[in-house]
Parts: C-alpha cells; structure tokens; sequence
C-alpha cells in the first residue's frame, strides 16, 4: 500500500477516525492492529519477519533487565558482606551474562537481515571467484523477497536492545507496547529510525481530539505530497530515461541526470519524511525529524549532520562511539604511536572505526559493490577534509572568507555538486557503468545538449519543466526560511485569508500539478528499497 | 576537581584553539564537539587520567560542558580505585 494511493487515503481517515472514537486507553491498540494492518496488506509472508525480530528482541530485552534486577538484590542483600573487589568481580560476571544475551539476540536480527538481504550478493560473489579459479559458479541465487522496512525495523529494534543493555532506561514490559514501537506503520516504509525513549514519550499516550494538532499534522502531509508527486515523481521520468541507457546518454546528459536525481532524492525522502511526521502528528505522536536543510551544508561533514539524522546518529551511537573506544582499537593505536608518533597513531582509532561505519553504511543502503564504494567514498573525503581542516582555517583566515557570502555560497555549491556525484553510484548498476559515466562528464563534447532542446525528449515536456522549475523554486524558498524558524508558524501568523491561500494553494498544487494521468505510474518511495 | 578542569581544557583548547569551551555549555549538542572530538577526548582522558570511559556514557549531558566531564572523569576515577 503506497503512501500516495488512495487506499492508503482511505485507511488513514478511518483510522484517524476511529483512533478518536474508541476508548482512550485502546487507543495504542487500535495503532498496533492498524500498524500489522498495514504491514499484512504489504505482504502476509512479511509478518513472521517482523514477529520474529519482535519476539526475540522482546525476550532478550526482558532477559536482560532480569539479570540487571538479580545484580542490583544480591548486591544489596551482601552490601556488607562483599568487599569492593568482590562486589567488581561480580558485576563484571553478571555483565558478561548480559552481554551473551545482547550478542545473540543481535546475531539472530541481523542474521535474518543479512540472508534476506545480502544472500544473493554474497552468492554472485562467491560465483565469480569460483568462475576466477576455473570452476562453474553455479551456486544457485535464493528467492527470498526483501520484507518491508526491514533494514529500518531490525535497527530500530538493535537500538532498543543496546539501550537497555546499557541500562538507558528499563525494558518495556508489555509485549503489546513494545510490538506497536517496532512496527508503527508511519515509519514502516523508510523510517526514520526511531529511538524508544524518544517516540515512546508520546506514541502510548492517551489523547482527546485537537482540531490544531489534526490540522498541523495535515498540513505536514500535503507538504510532504507536494514534495513526492509535484517534483520527485515529475521529474523521474527524465532521471529514468538517462539513466536506463548508458549507450545513448553520456557527458552533459549523466550531468543533467545527476542534478536531476539528487532533486528527486531529496523530494522523495524528505516528502516520505514529511508524510510519516505528519501521519504521526495527527494522533498527536512526535516522531523525530530526520533532516535539517541538507543541501544548504557547506561540507560533507556538515551534510551528514543534516541528511538522514536518523540513520547516522544510529551508526555514530551504536557502531563508531563502541568500536572507536573498544579495548582492540586501544592495542591498535598504542601499536601504531609507537610507530608514527602519538599525534598520528591517536587518530587511527577514528578513521578505522569511520571506515566500518561508512562500508556499513553503504551495505546498509543495498546490497551491490556500488553502494559499498559509494560508502568507502564518504569516508575518504572525509579524513581528507578532516586532515585539511588547519590548512582550511589558515586560508580562510588569510583571505578574511569566515562568513563571507559569496564564499559560503560556493561552498554550498561544491557540496551540492559533490553530493550530486555520489548519488550517481545509486543511478547504476554497476561500478564501471557508474565511473564510465563519470569520466564521460569530463570527455564527452556534448553540452549542447543542456539547450538545445535535446533534455524535451527525455519524457519531459516543456511543461512538465516549468512545473519542476516551480516546484523546486517552492522547495529551496521553503528550506531558505527554515533558517529563521518553522515556516507552518510563519504561515499561521499570516492573516486568515492569507492563510487560506497558501493551503489551499498547495492543495490544489498536488492536484493539479502531481504527477497523475494516463501512464503515470505511482511510484514507491526510492528509501523503501533500502 | 580543579587540576582535572585545567588538563581538559588544555586537551580541549588544542582541539579547537581560540574556542571558547570553558563557559559554553552545548559542546556536544550545539555541534562545537563532534563524534571525532569525543573519541579524540576519550582517548586524552584515558591517557591523562586512567578512567576508561564506555559507550554507554557518550551521551551530550556527560560532555556537554567542562564541569560535566569533571564530573563524569571524577566518577569514574571513583569507580576504578
């Protein structure tokens, strides 16, 4: 069930509607069927995915708090008796048993999401190094389909697991409760990876109707359509056209269709974002935000700080901070200011740990040697930027450019443009496609084409331009005005008519101006995939 | 509590000469740390110190200001002796 049809529409305003009838104490309830529902209608097979990650993480949570409670009695019954060292050496036993605990529950989860996933990936691998030594490679692929949203589930729940590990807060005693936080529809499709102390503050909360909060949740979704069928549907017809064909589309056109994707990259997700917050807000539930203006970073680093919140501080939180501080790491770089100096070897630890971070981030995002460069790419001109950063501040200081407009504008750009580039490795299917096309940009003499009318038969018409042009002209003075604070406050300060307007406005605009018709397609969110 | 104050803001100034960490009290979650600071920061307080800090203690209330990682140094320290 896509966001954008109409069954979707329809269960949602029956949903909301009896979300507002029912007893408040069942509404969470009704949340919990709605969102198995919702995840039933996505494919019955699904279910024993998310039942199993569920289940598991729920016993091992439940396991966990268990052995924490027995610690916390026996050390109090023998506060007298035991001695500090004891009482160390125990502690120490009981953490270990936790640990197992943790471990295995972690292994099963992400062990399913490794075979649904990566099976097929790790086979192709295998079959050419079979092929490489002189064999067949016939091992045969799986037929496993990919359950909805599992990558985004199996974190989530990864994430609840290590914070009651780590004793961030107790276990969710009712399986109920903690199966709605897993499986909460609105984040289903392409997250944002939720965090319990976060989206539980709200998501069990009993509620009376708010005409307001309904309203603002409303507004976020239709904001969140303008994004998806205005601009990222519209213009995939001319990202799908260039890209499909790396024969007949090179040079100037892989330019065109990079700029053209990382615009429909944007829309699609944030929009997804947009309608998932919205969803949420209107049964007055807070769900994270998982962006803040990201193409307005003046670097990579800061772009990451702002696109995909949800995924990074999950990568930062769970894998970098553990791995970086790790007692191996700490060998590791003992071992290396030995022997390149301690300014160096105290480095080593974060680029290390970055490096897995990123190789995981990339296999996170599909499983193919293109995501894994694409990854493996972040992370290079990251430490590269991260060791230039002093000859960076000199220049700038020299030159006088802190807080230079023309200066941040450029570097806006060149994140833009670099930005651009990477997303290429998302466009192709194959490493030498994608650096093919690269290089092609810098070979290829045909820039004519950017105005010689050539980009209208890309299955884009003059008007469907003028509608892009519009729609992302909206985009960037939205994203502009967010500097100064949230632009649904802005509006809702406007006088009634005003306001009216600019609603009804956007309203008739995904109306009008969606991507609808004869042969249109719906498509899914491009984050599903993932 | 005073000498353990002075060495991080040594080990802090070096990170990010002419900042000024002593008053600010969002180094993490105002952005003036990242997560390359804090494990460089981990590493210094493991080295000057001896306290090994774990991951469940990198949260912004533990390095948000230098009198929260004061704090948490000397907790630890307590932890370890």
């Amino acid at each position: 069930m896509f966001f954008t049809s109409y069954e979707f529409m329809a269960f949602l305003f029956v949903l909301l509607f009896l979300y507002y009838c029912v007893p408040k104490k069942c509404q969470w309830q009704l949340l919990l069927a709605a969102s198995y529902l919702f995840y039933f209608m996505a494919g019955a097979d699904y279910l024993i995915y998310i039942l199993l990650t569920t289940s598991s993480t729920y016993f091992a949570a439940g396991m966990i708090e268990e052995n924490r409670k027995k610690q916390d009695a026996y050390l109090s019954r023998y506060k007298a008796e035991l001695s500090r060292e004891e009482r160390k050496v125990y502690k120490e036993r009981q953490k270990r048993v936790r640990r197992r605990r943790l471990v295995a529950c972690l292994l099963l989860n992400l062990g399913v999401l490794a075979v649904v996933k990566y099976a097929n990936f790790a086979i192709s691998g295998a079959n050419d190094i079979l092929r490489m030594a002189g064999g067949e490679g016939g091992i045969s692929y799986l037929t496993l389909a990919i359950p909805l949203g599992i990558s985004f589930y199996t974190f989530q729940a990864a994430g609840y697991l290590i914070d009651v590990y780590r004793g961030v807060f107790p276990a969710e005693q009712n399986p109920f409760r903690f199966a709605l936080f897993v499986s909460f529809f609105p984040q289903l499709i392409q997250g944002p990876i939720s965090r319990f102390h976060d989206l539980s503050r709200t998501l069990y909360e009993q509620r009376r109707f708010h005409g307001k909060t309904v309203c603002l949740g409303l507004q976020r979704i239709l904001w969140g359509y303008f994004k998806k069928m205005v601009v990222a549907d519209r213009i995939l017809a001319g990202v799908s056209t260039i890209t499909s064909d790396t024969a007949a589309y090179s040079g100037a056109y892989i330019f065109a269709g990079m700029i053209f994707y990382t615009v429909e990259l944007y829309a699609d997700f944030t929009g997804g974002i947009d309608i998932t917050i919205g969803i949420a807000q209107t049964m007055g539930i807070t769900v994270q935000e998982n962006f803040i203006r990201p193409y307005f970073a003046t670097s990579l680093k800061e772009y990451w700080r702002r696109w995909h919140i949800s995924m990074c501080s999950w990568f930062r939180d769970y894998v970098f901070y553990p791995v970086s501080i790790s007692g191996w790491m700490k060998t590791i770089s003992r071992f290396f200011r030995k022997r390149i100096g301690e300014k160096m070897g105290k480095r080593i630890p974060v680029y290390l740990s970055s490096f897995l971070v990123w190789t995981a981030t990339g296999i996170w995002h599909g499983a193919s040697w293109n995501f894994v460069f694409w990854g493996i790419s972040n992370w290079a001109v990251l430490m590269v930027s991260e060791e230039l950063e002093p000859c960076y501040e000199r220049f700038q200081t020299r030159f006088a450019l802190k807080g230079n407009m023309p200066y941040k504008v450029f570097q806006v750009a060149r994140t833009f443009l670099f930005v651009c580039v990477l997303n290429l490795f998302d466009c192709y299917a194959s490493l030498a496609d994608t650096f093919g096309m690269i290089v092609s940009m810098f070979t290829a003499d045909n820039w004519h084409v950017l105005w010689d009318g050539s980009l209208l038969k890309l299955g884009l018409t003059q008007l469907d331009y003028a509608i892009l042009a519009l729609g992302v002209w909206i985009l960037f003075l939205v994203s502009y005005s967010q500097r100064s604070g949230s632009v649904r406050d802005k509006i809702a300060r406007l006088a009634y008519p005003l306001r009216f307007c600019v609603w009804y406005g956007l309203f008739l605009a995904v109306l009008l101006l969606g991507a609808y018709g004869i042969g249109y397609d719906k498509s899914q969110f491009i984050y599903n995939q993932f | 509590m005073e000498e353990i104050k002075r060495k991080l803001l040594e080990i802090l100034e070096d990170m990010h000469p002419g900042s000024d960490m002593e008053s600010c009290r969002n180094l993490v979650s105002g952005g003036m740390l990242d997560s390359f600071d804090v494990v460089s920061l981990i590493a210094e307080m493991n080295d000057e110190f001896e306290v090994s800090v774990s991951a469940d203690k990198i949260v912004p209330e533990n390095f948000d200001s230098v009198d929260a990682m004061c704090r948490m140094v000397l907790e630890l320290m307590d932890e370890e002796t």
